[in-house]
This record gives C-alpha cells, structure tokens and sequence, in this order.
C-alpha cells in the first residue's frame, strides 16, 4: 500500500508475510503425517504460524512513542 | 433431569438475561457513560463473526476433512492485519458520510445511486438469509438433541416436527423482538445500538467460554492431553490421512480460495460492517482489535480438532452427525451440565450473528430498497407527509419481521440438505461479491457507477448460477440434468464445472469465476465509460477520505435552500425533537444565531444530507434534499474546482521533484567546476614547472658566460647554442599553451578553406625531412589519387602532422615510419605509423591530455613538451573528426586520424 506510516507499512508486511506462509508452496514443507509436541505437524505448523503473527500484529499495531515536537523552520533549512 | 421444560426454561433465562444486558447497555449509553467504549468490548463483538457455524460446523468440518476449517479463521486474521489500512478507511468514510449499511456504502460510493443500492440490498438478502437460516436449524437441531437425553440420536425429519412445537419458531419470535426492541429503538443520526453490542459482546464471552469448556473436557478429561488424542487417532490409517491435505490437484488452490473469502467475509458481511464500522465508537479502538480479535479466532479453534477426534473415535460408523459432536460427547459421558452449557453456548454464537445480521439487513431494505421506492415524486402523499419517522421505523420493523420469518421458512423447506458449513461458504462466496466494488472503491478513482453495477450483476449471476441453481435441482425445483449435462445439454456450462474447470471443489470454482467476471467488468467497464460529475466527486471523497477534514463539507455542497424548508425535512425524518436537537449542534459547533438564519448555506444543507443519509440512506438523502434545495446544476468549473486540490498536490510534489532533481544538477555542476578549476590548477603548475625548466638553464648558464668572461671560445659557443635552444623551447611551449587556451576558449583564429590533404602531407614531411635524416629513419608514403579535399584550417592540418611525425621521430631510433591516406565517401582518414618503442595501453588514452608525458622505464625524461598530442587532438576535434592510437609496447604505434570529407564551420565547438 503507497499509504505510508511506519505503523501501516509494518502491518502490510505482517499481511503479505501470514499470506505467504498460510499458503502454498511453504504450508506444502509441512504437509506431513509426522506429530511434533503432541499434534500433526501441519496444525503445529498453523497454529504457530497464527500465534506468531498474531503477537507480531500486537507489536506493530501499538501506537507509535509521540514524536518530539517537529521543528517547523528545520525541514525548510533542507532546501537553503 | 434434563426435559424440555428444563431446557426451554434455560434458553428463556438466558435470551432473558440478554435483554437485561442490552437493557442496561442503552441506559447507560442514554446518560451518557458508555460501557461499550473501549477496544476490548470492541473486540469481542467483532467475535459475531463466529456463529453457530464456527460453533458446531468447524468441529463438523474438521471431522470430515482435517484442516479445512482453518482458512475461515485463518482469512480473517490476515485481514486484520490490513485493518488500520483497509477498515481504518472505511470507518472514516462511514463516519463522515453517515453510511450505515454495506449496500448505502456502495450507492454513496458510486454517485448515491439508487439502483446500485437496491442491487447490493438484494444481493445481501439473497446470500444471507440461508445464513440466517442455518443459525436457527442449529437452535432447533440442538435442542432436540439435548431433548433426548441420555439418549443420543439425531433427529430425522426434523422439519416435520409442527411449526407451534418447534424451539426454533420461538427463539426466532424471541429474537425478533429482541431485533425491534434494541435494533430499531429510535433513529439516531448515529445509528449506533449501545445495548445491543454490549449483548453481542457478552455472547461472545459465553460462546467462548462454553467451547473451551467442551474443548478441556474433552482433552482433557476424556483422553491425557493432545498427545493422548493425536496418537491415539494417528493409530487409525484412516483419521491420519485426515489430518493432511489431500493429493488432490486442486486442494492448495481450495485453500487459498477459502482464506480470499474469509478475508473478504469478515470486511463485507452486513453484520460484521454493523459492528466493525457502523458501531464503532472510535477509530483508535482499532490498535487493540487487530490483534485481540485473531487471538479470539485462535482461542475458539484449539480445541476444534481434540473434539473432532474424540468424536470420530467415540461415535465410528457414521451414525452420529460430526456437526453435533461438541453437544452428543459430554452427553454420551453423561456430563449433562456441560451439555446445557454447550446448548447455551451454541445458542448464544446463533442468536448474536441473527441478531446483528438481521438488523443490518433490514436497515438495508429500508433505506436502499424500500425508501427509493417510497419517496419517488409518484407517491405524492407519502412524499409530502409531514412525520414519516414513525414510518421509517414501522418499515425497519417489518423488515427484521420479513428476514427473520424468510430465514425460518427456509429452513424449514430447505434447511435439511444442507450442512453447516456448506450454507455458510455460499454466504460468503455472496458477500465477497461486493469486494471489487468496495475495496477499488476506496482505492481507486476510476471506478464508477457502470463498472460496479455491471460487475456485482454479473458476479451475482455467476454465483446464483454455481451455487444455488444446482441446489435447487437436488431441492426439485429445477431438473437435475442441469447439473449433469448443463443446461440445454451444453456440457461446457455445467454448473459445477463451468467451461470445463473441475480442479477446484465448488465453492473454490464458484468463487474464482463470480470474481473473475466481478472484477473483470468492474475494471473493464469502469474503463471504458464516462463517470458523472457526482461520482467523481464521491470517488475523490472517498480515495482521499483522509485528506479532508472530518467535516469536509462545505466544499462538496452546492447550492442553498431556506432554513425553515430544511428543517421542516429533518422533523419529517428525525422527528421534531430528533431534527432539533441535530440543528442545534451544528449551530452550536459553526456559531450561528440559529433563529437568526433565514438562509441554509451550502454547509449546512450538506450537513442535513448526512443527518438524513443516516435515517435513510444517501441516494434517498439526496433526493430528499434535492427536493428543497435551490440546486444549481453541477458544472464544468465546480468539478475542476473539486479536482483541483488534488492538481494543487499532484502540481507541488512535481514542483519538489523538480527542485530536487535541480539541485542535483546544480551540485553535479559545481562538481564539474571542482574539477575544472582542479586542472586549471593542475595546468598552471604544470606550465610553471615546464617554463621554469629552460628557464633555469638559460639562467645558469647566461650567469656562467657572465662571471667567465675567460672562457674558451668554443666553452662559450656551445653553451650560447644551448641558451638558444632553450629559448627556443621556451618560445615554442609559450606558443603552445597560448595555442591551447585560445582554441579551448574558443578564441583561435581558424582560417578555414579546402584542403588537400596529400599537399598537407607532402609540407609536413617537406618540414620534418631533417629530423627523420638526421635519427635515419625511413619514410614511407602512400599517398592515392582522388582523395577528396576536407574544409580545414590549412596550416593547423600541418601542424597536426608536424607534430604526429616528430612524435614518431622522437620515439623511434632508426626503423621506419610509414604515412598512409585514405577515403571512403564520408571521411577521409591518414594515419602516421612507426615501429618505435610503442604505448603501454594504461597510457594511451592519457598522452592526449595536457602535459602528459610516459615515463619511460630508464629512458629519463622524453623529449617534447607534453603539449603536442593535446593540441593535435584539440585541432582534430575542431574540424569535427576524431583521433585514435593503436599500439603494442615494443611494436610501435599507429595514430588513425579521420576527418569528415565535408567538414567546415559546422564542425562541434569545443568542450570548454
């Protein structure tokens, strides 16, 4: 997405991230009948997958520190 | 015991203790300290995404085909991830534009269309209802479960059991006044229902609470722990299969499918806009939801495979339906508390989706389907009644009455062919049709009314055909070769696979060609067709939502109507003290003396038109406002004006492209200069250091003869010829730098003429002959006929090869030098070649600059002033040709000189 907070650009990696590893080719690396700490390896695999993002999402979506007040006559300095 | 009457006495509580909530929630909203404000409330009643479905159906699915239930939680989650982005937009287009309904989103979106509106309003009942339906099949199906207790046998034939003894019927009146009591209470310009969401909210909680509470039961009470299940289970060939995708080629793409309109569902199903964005008390709450509302999703699924395992291995054969698994396990362990629990659970997931998908839908048929129809100047005495509030609400009424008795019909007709979760996935493959138009709606400006008509149309076609046409034909209603050999015996259109595409089950199929024809017309005919004035001014509203001010208002209004007139309208819709007290506010927040204002600017007229949206959606808002406002036609110049902010920000950030890339030039300049002045610098010392050589000698040797006047005469005439010879030197480096600035200042005299290069050669050599004699060195010429003459400056030309030849001469002791010319119709070229000690390659491009001079390995310094090959290419370059070297150390050196046959005044001005 072109619009561009850091909060949405983390978030909107965080989406195409989850989206890439709940699908195909990479779920197909988990399709197994192989149990791994009690469960198939496949719910493992999603249901850690899921929880990962979901603390990921909890990360990025927290409100950014307020930044110190800008300095209005700074930004045009750039350009003298 | 657990009779009937216990159970229904149970059911009533808690429909009962929902009412008290709600109850309490509007109280408390009505003075004013809201309980639903805060995220977490918030959160929660996003959870009403998880109906009796995920309650029942997911165990169901899991049992039947392992992971598949996943994506519908899976989708949803990711979507969340894009909801500051995606959802955080639509709330703010919502709250400023008062859209209350999906269907409103899409009419106010595309120019307030009316027909859009209806489409969308059907489409949504169309998909829904069966939705509905199956929330109130599970409350039947649950009951008469539990009803047999301890018994565990599923009932058959359910529907026949009589309208007046079916639970259903009564829950489904239950939840019809729930609807009208909290849904329609009053019409708010905010539509916002305090007491509702704090019910949705608490049924959240029990239906969560209640599922875990099956989950650890079964876990682990019935069995140690998921490893007891899991390897139990995995025992069985059959079940372990169960727990992978199949092989099947079509199944990754299933997948991903099911994840899209999971996704797409939980922006765009009418209840979850209901309380994601209509409900929303405030934006921020956003921050926590994105994550809290996925871990709820999480939560509810843990447990879903356990259950399904236990169930499989409690009930094998078949006999026991696998959606009823979470309420017949504890029943057949005879744990009947938990089972109430569970009922009420499933109970509680049911009556909450029925709830807020039921008010939204009837929000929709009355403002998007219902109110266009009313208000058409046709209907003269409704469209001049004077309080049509109270008939706003009557037909909200009717309308939760209409869906909630269709959804009971259904069931009861058709409900039985269908599973749990096959209903819902044709409800959200429905929903998902809105997807193109909403979100390239708020994304993108070209989409227009055309394009999304014509794509929701042919979407919704391609999804009735797919999906509901064929259950019809297993329903009776249509002949059943329509899905076996296609209609009129066309196989290529068989509804299950259409044009011959079989790899997707049917929903993933129904689902890939109602969006491909969807978004292919929405793009495809929003391209090719003119928008009106108003829809491009919805569409720059709504992409640039967050540009405007909260109250973008005046700007978009045009026109002016009476102040009385106005109010007059609103106390039709808001009623007197409603279209009052929204006045008031707006006078209050603009500082107008409202009695004193006989005149509605175009401010406020956009004002009542939101106020009104809300009430009544915004294409009949607009019609209704239309009606009394002096409304000038929407023209040329006022579109220009609206688009123009938006050329103000495209034309400034092109303006600091500008100046930066300016400035960039300006800083690659100076490093230019930088780089002059370097070799002005690198120039004057060089030249200082060569004039001070001779110099130098001359002095010494000047200083020599004066202090002895007694020395030998032949003493004194050799060092005299070395002060000349210096002198000379002196004379010709002081000629040449002179030379090389005026022709690099463009400041030399040429005299331009035609040459004859042959003449040329023949001077040079006539002047060199002495050099070549006296190292003894051979001269050979090639010289032809017919060269043609070049336009140059004759005795530069010489000069070029004066100094090519003494190049030669210097370098070469003994050996040959060889002159050849030649001439194609464009150029004519010569070159000079020796058989001298030849040019490293590193130092072949570098002999041309000024002052460049080898330094030959134990040769000492070479003769010559470094200036000779500058000016010759300098002079070349003057008449427009080029000069190259080709050389091997050892074997000699060849200098190639080209000159364009016409070449003459017109020749390239030389390079500062």
């Amino acid at each position: 997405m072109p619009n561009g907070s850091p909060r949405n650009r983390r978030l909107s990696a965080l989406f195409w991230l989850g989206l890439l590893l709940f699908n195909y080719p990479i779920l197909s690396l988990f399709n197994a009948s192989v149990v791994i700490f009690g469960l198939p390896l496949l719910y493992a695999y999603l249901f850690g997958v899921w929880s990962l993002l979901i603390l990921c999402l909890a990360l990025a979506a927290r409100r950014p520190p307020t930044p110190p007040l800008p300095d209005a006559p700074r930004q045009n300095d750039r350009f003298r | 015991m657990l009779n009937a009457g216990v159970i229904l006495f149970v059911s009533f509580a808690y429909m009962g203790l929902l009412f008290a909530i709600a109850y309490a929630g509007d109280r408390r909203a009505d003075a004013g300290a809201s309980i639903i404000s805060n995220p977490y409330i918030y959160s929660l009643s996003l959870a009403v995404y998880c109906t009796a479905w995920t309650y029942y159906g997911s165990v169901g699915l899991a049992a039947r085909n392992g992971p598949d239930f996943l994506p519908i939680y899976i989708g949803p989650t990711l979507m969340s991830a894009l909801g500051w982005v995606v959802l955080r937009k639509i709330i703010r287009i919502s709250r400023i534009h008062r859209i209350t309904t999906i269907a409103d989103f899409i009419a106010s979106r595309y120019g307030k269309s009316t027909v859009l509106g209806g489409v969308a309003t059907l489409i949504a009942v169309v998909g829904i209802i069966p939705y509905i339906s199956l929330q109130l099949k599970a409350i039947s199906v649950s009951f008469l479960i539990l009803n047999r207790y301890p018994d565990i046998a599923m009932p058959t034939h359910f529907t026949e059991v009589p309208v007046l003894h079916d639970t259903a019927f009564y829950v489904t009146l239950l939840l019809v006044i729930f609807a009208v009591l909290f849904g329609t209470r009053h019409l708010a310009a905010t539509e916002r229902h305090e007491g509702l969401v704090a019910a949705i909210a608490f049924e959240s909680i029990v239906n969560l609470a209640a599922f875990l509470a099956v989950g650890l039961y079964v876990t682990y009470g019935l069995y140690n722990g998921f490893g007891d299940i899991m390897e139990t289970a995995m025992a069985d060939p059959a079940m372990k299969q169960r727990l992978t995708f199949p092989a099947q080629s079509g199944a990754w793409a299933d997948w991903g499918l099911s994840i899209f309109i999971s996704m797409m569902a939980v922006l765009l199903l009418p209840r979850q806009f209901q309380v994601a964005v209509v409900e929303n008390v405030n934006e921020n709450h956003l921050e926590k939801a994105i994550w809290l509302f996925p871990l709820y999703l999480l939560a509810i699924n843990l447990f879903v495979l356990p259950i399904a395992l236990g169930g499989v291995l409690r009930f094998p054969g078949g006999g026991v339906d696998p959606d009823t698994f979470v309420l017949t396990l504890p029943m057949a362990h005879g744990e009947k508390f938990l089972a109430l629990l569970v009922y009420i659970g499933g109970m509680s997931a049911a009556t909450g989706m029925v709830i807020v998908e039921t008010i939204a839908l009837s929000t929709m048929i009355c403002n998007d389907l219902v109110m266009p129809v009313l208000l058409r100047p046709t209907f003269l005495s409704l469209y001049h009644r004077s309080d049509l509030s109270r008939l706003l609400l009557t037909i909200r009424r009717s309308s939760i009455v209409l869906v909630l008795l269709l959804a009971y019909t259904y069931f009861r007709f058709i409900g039985e062919f269908y599973g749990l979760v096959s209903i819902g996935l044709i409800s959200f493959a429905a929903v998902a049709q809105f997807a193109p138009a909403i979100l390239g709606g708020i994304f993108w400006k070209g989409g227009n009314q055309a394009g999304a008509l014509t794509g929701l149309l042919l979407g919704f076609a391609v999804w009735f055909y797919t999906l509901v046409a064929p259950s019809l034909a297993q329903a009776g209603f249509l002949p059943m070769s329509l899905i076996s050999d296609g209609p009129f015996g066309i196989g290529l259109l068989r509804p299950f696979s259409l044009f011959g595409l079989t790899d997707f089950d049917r929903i993933g199929h129904a689902v890939f060609w109602s969006m491909l024809f969807n978004a292919g017309a929405y793009i495809g005919v929003s391209s090719f067709t003119r928008a009106t004035a108003i829809e491009h001014t919805q569409a720059t509203l709504f992409v640039d939502v967050f540009r405007y001010s909260e109250e973008g208002e005046s700007a978009f209004w045009r026109g002016t109507a009476s102040a009385p007139d106005l109010q007059s309208l609103l106390e039709r819709f808001l009623g007197r003290e409603g279209a009052e007290t929204a006045l008031r506010r707006y006078a209050k927040r603009h500082h107008i003396d409202w009695d004193a204002a006989p005149k509605a600017d175009a401010g406020l007229v956009d004002y009542a038109e939101k106020q009104l949206a809300a009430v009544i959606g915004s294409a009949s808002a607009r019609v209704m406002v239309a009606s009394v406002v002096k409304e000038e036609p929407l023209e040329l110049p006022d579109v220009m004006r609206i688009l123009d902010e938006t050329r103000q920000v495209i034309a400034y950030s092109r303006e600091l492209e500008k100046t930066t890339s300016e400035l960039k030039a300006a800083n690659e300049r100076l490093q230019e200069f930088r780089e002059l002045d370097r070799l002005k610098d690198d120039f004057i010392s060089t030249v200082t250091h060569e004039l001070r050589t001779p110099l130098t000698s001359v002095r010494a040797l000047a200083e020599i003869l004066r202090d002895n006047p007694d020395l030998p005469a032949p003493r004194q005439e050799e060092f005299a010829g070395i002060i000349i010879k210096e002198s000379d030197r002196l004379t010709r480096l002081i000629t040449q730098v002179l030379d090389i600035q005026k022709i690099e200042s463009g400041q030399f005299g040429w005299r331009f003429g035609p040459v004859d290069l042959r003449e040329i050669i023949g001077d040079a050599v006539h002047t060199t002959r002495h050099l070549m004699q006296e190292k003894g060195i051979d001269l050979s010429l090639d010289l032809p006929e017919g060269i043609p003459t070049v336009s140059g400056d004759r005795d530069q030309l010489i000069q070029v090869l004066v100094n090519l030849i003494s190049n030669a001469v210097k370098f070469s002791d003994g050996g040959a030098i060889a002159i050849r010319l030649g001439s194609d119709p464009e150029t004519v070229r010569f070159e000079v070649q020796d058989s001298g000690i030849g040019i490293r390659p590193e130092d072949q491009d570098a002999i041309f600059n000024k002052f460049h001079q080898i330094k030959s390995s134990g040769r000492g310094r070479p003769p010559g002033t470094g200036l000779g090959l500058a000016i010759t290419r300098r002079i070349i370059e003057h008449h427009g040709g080029t000069i190259t070297v080709h050389s091997e150390p050892g074997e000699g050196a060849t200098f190639k000189v080209t000159l364009p046959v016409s070449t003459g005044r017109n020749a390239p001005d030389l390079q500062a």
